[in-house]
């Protein structure tokens, strides 16, 4: 007897979700779209949202701590010590900018997204934008370069490094030798040797 | 008019046979391309997306496009099938497709072939397209291929029965198998349409209604099981065979079987639809009838159970392959059984 009653029970249920089924879709077929139609319509970007990293290489001060916040390692920055006779100008902090940034490269296609590079960054100058379309046919093109540097301008900044290391190595060179050739004759009271008696020195 | 009909009676009987298959075919082609767009789009919708909308308004052109693609990729031809039976097998059951659509009667003054076993030929020739979905199954050399083939076979076999039992159901109230007379018999108006019982005195008709509404209602779930589509998709099974038979099929032999599984759609809902719901006669009786009104309201009805195959694709899941046989045998055919004793006692008293 039950096998029957659950036959028929089966059959009467399976029409039924069936029904309930199919009200569900046709209510759907006409409920408006979720889609976004992209290209042509765009969906509002959170305000805080992360996205394509920007420098401010004016304000940039060659510190190089976003480089080692990096997980990813995607930033690559190079600097040369400026010489105290330029002045670099200062940076909206009002702090002086003692180096030159030829090199600010950022490998957008490594890039997390983390936001790890923004809090260290002193001058607040590495900052997440909104823009996140930025597909290009090559790799190699998704690698910023944010240095305004030109060639020349290095060369001349290295040159000048390189000049005015050689000329404080020859200042100091001078300078040894004026004191090696003034201290001679003093050199004997001015350091006392130490009393034999001490055991195991310091020095 | 004279001298056309004296015409037409003087051509060659073959060449009579070429210019009566071409309207098919023109017409299946056609209703392929909007079948495609409707199938997408309520597809999208019913997800709450909106499918194709850049190759013209809403995408409509869309079906052009993918057929000209079809139709321009490479053919390729696995090196381990069954060359021969590899590349007939599309045909086959594009043709046992085709060949059912000479005895629809589109209107009261067009059909292929007027025969007095129209729909027993329809019955008989659509099995050919189980011939060619397991010749595409086994030549693949696939074993997915050969599953979907060999549950195609299972599946179309079996459902056969209910869809020929629900045939006899109609040809016994109407008297006749040729769908041209069927349908004449249920002209003038929506009461007469088989799935009300018929032109019968009214006591007749009263005591016909749940049987034939039955039975309506079992044909079109055999159709749907028929023509392989969602709760009963196992042959294709595109998530546990990837596609099933039609696998190793791309370009022009795809397209067939595609055009082929449409053609199908729309045979099944016509073929429910001349039987029980009045073909290409008028719901109003003699408002809107007439031989080009017949080929209006064949197809808006036929098109109504297309649409609803597809809203039912989209609503269900997969059966099992034990519930799809046990839907078939223990529901199925002996409810249609219980349907032919009531009409047959109905139209003896």
């Amino acid at each position: 007897m039950t096998a029957v009653v659950t036959y028929f029970s089966d059959i009467f249920r399976a029409l039924g979700t069936v029904v309930i089924g199919m009200r569900i879709t046709i209510k759907h077929l006409f409920t408006r779209s979720a889609t976004v139609q992209y290209p042509t319509v765009k969906m509002k970007i959170p305000e805080r949202a992360r996205n394509r990293l920007y420098v401010n290489i004016d304000d940039c001060i060659g510190c190089d701590q976003c480089a080692m916040a990096c997980p990813v390692d995607c930033i690559t920055i190079e600097t040369i010590k400026s010489t105290p006779d330029v002045d670099l100008g200062l940076t909206s902090k009002n702090t002086k900018k003692r180096l030159y940034v030829p090199r600010f490269d950022i490998d957008i296609a490594k890039c997390c997204y983390c936001g790890l590079c923004v809090p260290p960054c002193p001058t607040e100058c590495i900052v997440m934008t909104d823009v996140y379309e930025f597909s290009e046919y090559d790799r190699h093109e998704l690698i910023y370069k944010f240095s305004n540097m030109t060639p020349e301008e290095i060369v001349s900044a290295k040159d000048r490094l390189k000049k005015y290391d050689e000329e404080q190595a020859a200042k100091k060179a001078a300078a040894a030798a004026a004191a090696k050739a003034a201290t001679p004759p003093p050199a004997p009271p001015t350091t006392p040797p130490p009393p034999p008696a001490q055991p195991g020195g310091t020095t | 008019m004279e001298w056309l009909i004296e015409f037409w009676n003087s051509v060659p009987p073959l060449v009579q046979g070429v210019v009566l298959a071409i309207p098919p075919l023109v017409f299946i082609i056609l209703y392929a391309l909007v079948v495609l767009y409707m199938e997408m789009k309520v597809a999208a919708h019913i997800q709450d997306r909106v499918a194709y909308m850049r190759t013209g308004w809403h995408g409509v052109l869309q079906p052009i496009a993918d057929m000209v693609k079809l139709l321009l990729k490479e053919d390729i031809i696995p090196s381990a099938v069954d060359k021969v039976f590899f590349r007939v097998a599309p045909y086959v059951v594009f043709a046992g497709t085709y060949a059912a659509f000479a005895v629809l009667p589109f209107s009261s003054a067009y059909i292929g072939a007027d025969l007095n076993l129209g729909v027993f030929f329809l019955v008989a020739i659509s099995s050919l397209v189980v011939v060619g979905i397991l010749m595409a199954g086994w030549a693949s050399n696939n074993k997915w291929a050969l599953l979907g083939g060999v549950r195609s076979a299972a599946q179309m076999i079996s459902y056969e029965i209910p869809t020929a039992l629900a045939i006899v159901v109609a040809a016994m109230i109407t008297g006749s198998l040729n769908l041209q007379e069927v349908t004449k018999f249920q002209d003038g108006g929506i009461l007469n349409w088989v799935v009300f019982g018929g032109p019968l005195p009214l006591m007749q008709k009263l005591l016909l209604l749940p049987f034939t509404l039955v039975t309506f209602f079992i044909l079109f779930v055999a159709g749907i099981a028929e023509v392989n589509r969602t709760p009963f998709d196992l042959p294709e099974a595109e998530s546990e065979l990837v596609q099933g038979f039609n696998t190793e099929y791309s370009g022009m032999r795809f397209a067939m079987f595609y055009l082929a599984e449409y053609a199908n759609l729309f045979l099944v809902s016509a073929v429910a639809v001349t039987l029980f719901l009045g073909g290409w006669s008028s719901p109003f009786g003699e408002f809107m009838s007439g031989p080009i009104w017949g080929v209006f309201w064949f197809v808006v009805k036929a098109m109504v159970f297309v649409f609803m195959q597809i809203w039912i694709r989209w609503t269900l899941p997969r059966l099992r392959v034990d519930q799809l046989m046990y839907v078939s045998w223990k529901v199925l055919t002996p409810w249609l059984f219980a349907c032919i004793l009531g009409v047959g006692f109905v139209l003896v008293i």
